[in-house]
C-alpha cells in the first residue's frame, strides 16, 4: 500500500511550529536517546565486570579455560532456548511460566515415543526424527492452548501459564513412564549431545545459537517482530491499526512452546536420557535472563541480544560462584537480587522518560 | 436571539454542494433504556471542517463510536459518497474510508515514528525475504520523513520513539498517519484536549491544511473558541438530536453556548 499524504497536506500552507516546548526536540531526544541506549547496554558492562571478577577470583583463573566455557555454554543452552520464546512473550506484555514444565513434559513424551519405536525395531534415524517432531509439535500445541485461553477468555497470562505449569509439571509429567527416566533412546540423541564442533561448540549450543539468530532477526527485522512490540506497547492501538492481536498472541505463545520442546530435546541430548525433573524452575531463569537483558515486564521493550547477555550473566553467576567456592544457594539469592535490580532500573527509566 | 442558522434540523443531503462525503440520517442508539442518540442527521462535504459540539452526555461519544465502527446503531443510515454503509467493526469503518484519530492517539510509545506511521500495513522487501515479512525499513523511513516534512512539524528524526515526542508532535504523527491511509473523512476526537495553547495552534493549522487538501474533517471537541476558529460549520448535539447546524461565520461562541445548553432551543421554540 502506498503512503500518500500529498493531496491532503500540501496546499494548506505551512504548519508553523511554536518555539516553546517543541522548539528544541532534537536536544531533548538526544539526551533521552542516550538514556535509552545506556539502559540497553549497561548489562553488557555488568557481564564484562562479572567475567573479570570471577575470572581473577577463581583459583588459577579457571574461568578462562575451555572446560569452563563448555560448562557454561552447555548450561546456558537449557534456558536460553526458553528465554528466546520468553523474550517474545514478555515484549507483548505477557509471561510464560509454563515453559520449564513444557521442556520436561515434551522431553518425556518424546522419550517414551522413541523408546517404544525402538522396541518395535523401527529405523533409528527415523525414530530420532519422530522424537524431535513429537517434542516440537507437542510444545507448540501446549503454547496454542495457553494462547487460546489467554486471548479468547481474556485471562491473565500469569494465571493461565501458572495453571499449565502446575497441570503439566506437577501433574502430567510424573505420570509418564511411571515417573522414571527414559534411558533407551536412539544413539543419535547421545551423539548430538556429545559432539563437539571444532573442540569448542557442542551441537546443542550450535542449535541454540542458530535459533537465537533466526528469532532475533524475526523480532527485530520482520513485520511479525514489529507487531509483537506494538501489541506490548499499546494493545488497543495495535487493534486499531488493524492487527489481529489475538491471533498474533496465540502465535507468540506457540513459539514459546515450540522452543521449549526444542529445549526438551537438547537437554535430553546433553544428559542422554529424558528426565521428569528436566526443566524444573528453568522458566524463572529464563524470565530473569529476559528482564536482565532489558525487557520491560510491562511490554513493548526488550532485545534478543539483551536476552543472550542476560542468560550468560545467570549461567556465569552459577559457574562463577561455584568456582570461587560460594555455596550454590547463594547463586539463587544473587539471581533474585539482579532481577529485582533490573526491574527497578526499568522503572527508573520509565519515569525519566515521562518527564 | 439573532441567530441565523442553516435550519434547525437539516432535512436532506441537498443542503450543501454536491453529494456529501459522509451523510447521516436518523441515527439512533440506546443503551438499555437510555436513549443516547434519538435521531441524528449530519452532512460533511468535501474540504469542510465540521465541528461536533454538545454538553457531556449529549451523545457526542456515541456518535463518534458509531461512525468509527466501534458501536452499531439501532436505527438510521450512514451514507459514504452516496452509498449506504454499515460497519461491524472499526476495521470495516477504516476500510470504507473513515479514519478516526482517538483522543489517546493510539500511538505505540515504544515504537519509532516511522514504525507507528506504518503499523498495520508495513512494507516488506521484494523477493523471498519479503515472503517472511522482512521489513523494508529504508523505504518506510524515507516515506515517513517525506510525509512529515509536509506537515511542517519538526519531529527531529522519524527514528525517535513516539513516547519521546511532545503532545503536539504526537498529534501530528497521529493525524499524518490517519491521512496517509488514504481516508475519505477524518474523525478527530478531542484532538487538543491534552495540549498547551501553543501546541493547540499547531494542531489547528494541521487540521486546516488537511481539510484544504480535500479530506473533510469531523472535529469533536469541547474547545468552543477553537472550533469557532477552525470549523466551517458546527453541529450541536442536544439530548440525542442535532438541534442546530450553524455556520461559524454567522455565529459567536456565545451563540454556540446557548445552543449547547438548550437555551437557544427554548427561545426558538418560543419564537415559533
Amino acid at each position: 500500500m502506498r503512503l500518500s499524504l500529498p493531496s491532503a497536506l500540501t496546499p494548506g500552507g505551512t504548519v508553523t511550529n511554536g518555539s516553546g516546548p517543541e522548539g528544541e526536540p532534537s536536544r531533548r531526544s538526544a539526551l533521552l536517546n542516550a538514556i535509552d541506549r545506556f539502559g540497553d547496554y549497561w548489562v553488557l558492562g555488568v557481564f564484562v565486570i562479572m567475567v573479570l571478577v570471577f575470572g581473577f577470583l577463581s583459583p588459577s583463573h579457571d574461568l578462562f579455560t575451555r572446560a569452563s566455557w563448555l560448562n557454561v555454554s552447555q548450561y546456558a543452552v537449557e534456558f536460553l532456548l526458553l528465554a528466546i520464546g520468553q523474550t517474545f512473550v514478555i515484549i507483548t506484555g505477557g509471561i510464560d511460566l509454563s515453559d520449564g514444565a513444557v521442556l520436561g513434559f515434551t522431553g518425556m513424551v518424546a522419550g517414551v515415543v522413541m523408546q517404544s519405536l525402538l522396541g518395535a525395531h523401527a529405523n533409528v534415524t527415523l525414530t530420532t526424527v519422530i522424537g524431535f517432531a513429537t517434542a516440537l509439535l507437542l510444545g507448540a500445541a501446549i503454547g496454542f492452548v495457553n494462547g487460546y485461553l489467554i486471548t479468547r477468555f481474556k485471562l491473565p497470562p500469569f494465571i493461565v501459564t501458572l495453571g499449565s505449569l502446575t497441570a503439566i509439571g506437577a501433574g502430567a509429567t510424573p505420570l509418564i513412564n511411571g515417573g522414571n527416566e527414559v534411558i533407551n533412546l536412539p544413539s543419535q540423541i547421545g551423539t548430538i549431545g556429545q559432539t563437539l564442533i571444532g573442540g569448542w561448540v557442542y551441537v546443542p549450543v550450535l542449535v541454540t545459537t542458530v535459533s537465537c539468530v533466526i528469532m532475533g532477526l524475526v523480532l527485530h527485522r520482520t513485520r511479525f517482530g514489529l507487531r509483537t512490540y506494538a501489541i506490548g506497547s499499546n494493545n488497543m492501538g495495535a487493534r486499531r491499526a488493524g492487527i489481529g492481536v489475538d491471533n498474533h498472541l496465540v502465535r507468540v505463545y506457540m513459539i514459546s512452546g515450540l522452543l521449549a520442546g526444542l529445549a526438551g530435546m537438547m537437554v535430553m541430548a546433553n544428559f542422554t536420557d529424558a528426565s521428569p525433573l528436566a526443566g524444573q524452575n528453568d522458566e524463572l531463569n529464563a524470565i530473569a535472563a529476559v528482564v536482565i537483558g532489558g525487557a520491560s515486564l510491562f511490554g513493548g521493550r526488550g532485545h534478543m541480544l539483551g536476552t543472550v547477555v542476560g542468560t550468560f550473566i545467570i549461567a556465569l553467576l552459577v559457574t562463577g560462584l561455584v568456582l570461587v567456592g560460594v555455596s550454590g544457594s547463594w547463586q539463587e539469592v544473587a539471581t533474585g537480587v539482579i532481577v529485582v535490580a533490573a526491574v527497578a532500573g526499568d522503572q527508573v527509566r520509565l519515569r525519566l522518560g515521562e518527564r | 436571539m439573532s441567530c441565523s442558522t442553516d435550519g434547525v434540523i437539516p432535512e436532506s443531503a441537498a443542503s450543501g454542494t454536491g453529494t456529501p462525503v459522509i451523510a447521516v440520517r436518523g441515527l439512533a442508539k440506546h443503551f438499555g433504556r437510555v436513549q443516547a442518540l434519538r435521531s441524528v442527521d449530519l452532512d460533511v462535504h468535501k474540504g469542510e471542517v465540521v465541528g461536533l459540539i454538545g454538553d457531556n452526555g449529549a451523545g457526542k461519544s456515541t456518535l463518534v463510536n458509531i461512525l468509527s465502527g466501534a458501536l452499531q446503531p439501532n436505527a438510521g443510515t450512514i451514507w459514504l459518497d452516496g452509498q449506504p454503509v454499515t460497519f461491524a467493526s472499526p476495521l470495516e469503518a477504516r476500510h470504507a474510508g473513515i479514519e478516526t484519530v482517538y483522543q489517546d492517539l493510539s500511538l505505540a510509545p515504544d515504537l519509532s515514528v516511522w514504525q507507528n506511521i506504518f503499523l498495520g500495513r508495513e512494507k516488506t522487501v521484494k523477493g523471498p525475504l519479503g515472503l517472511v515479512g522482512w521489513l523494508d525499513r529504508r523505504s518506510m523511513t524515507r516515506e515517513a520523513e517525506a510525509n512529515l516534512d509536509r506537515t511542517h512539524i519538526r519531529i527531529g528524526s522519524v527514528n525517535s520513539l513516539a513516547g519521546r515526542l511532545s503532545g503536539g508532535q504526537r498529534q501530528a504523527v497521529a493525524v499524518g498517519r490517519a491521512v496517509s491511509w488514504g481516508s475519505r473523512v477524518l474523525l478527530l476526537d478531542e484532538p487538543t484536549a491534552a495540549l498547551g495553547v501553543e501546541q493547540q495552534e499547531t494542531v489547528g493549522e494541521l487540521i486546516r491544511s488537511v481539510s484544504s487538501g480535500g479530506v473533510p474533517i469531523l472535529l469533536v471537541t469541547h474547545n468552543l473558541p477553537q472550533v469557532h476558529r477552525l470549523a466551517d460549520r458546527v453541529a450541536v448535539l442536544f439530548h440525542g438530536h442535532v438541534v442546530a447546524d450553524l455556520r461559524c461565520s454567522d455565529v459567536t461562541v456565545d451563540d454556540m453556548v446557548s445552543w449547547i445548553t438548550g437555551a437557544a432551543l427554548g427561545t426558538e421554540r418560543h419564537a415559533d
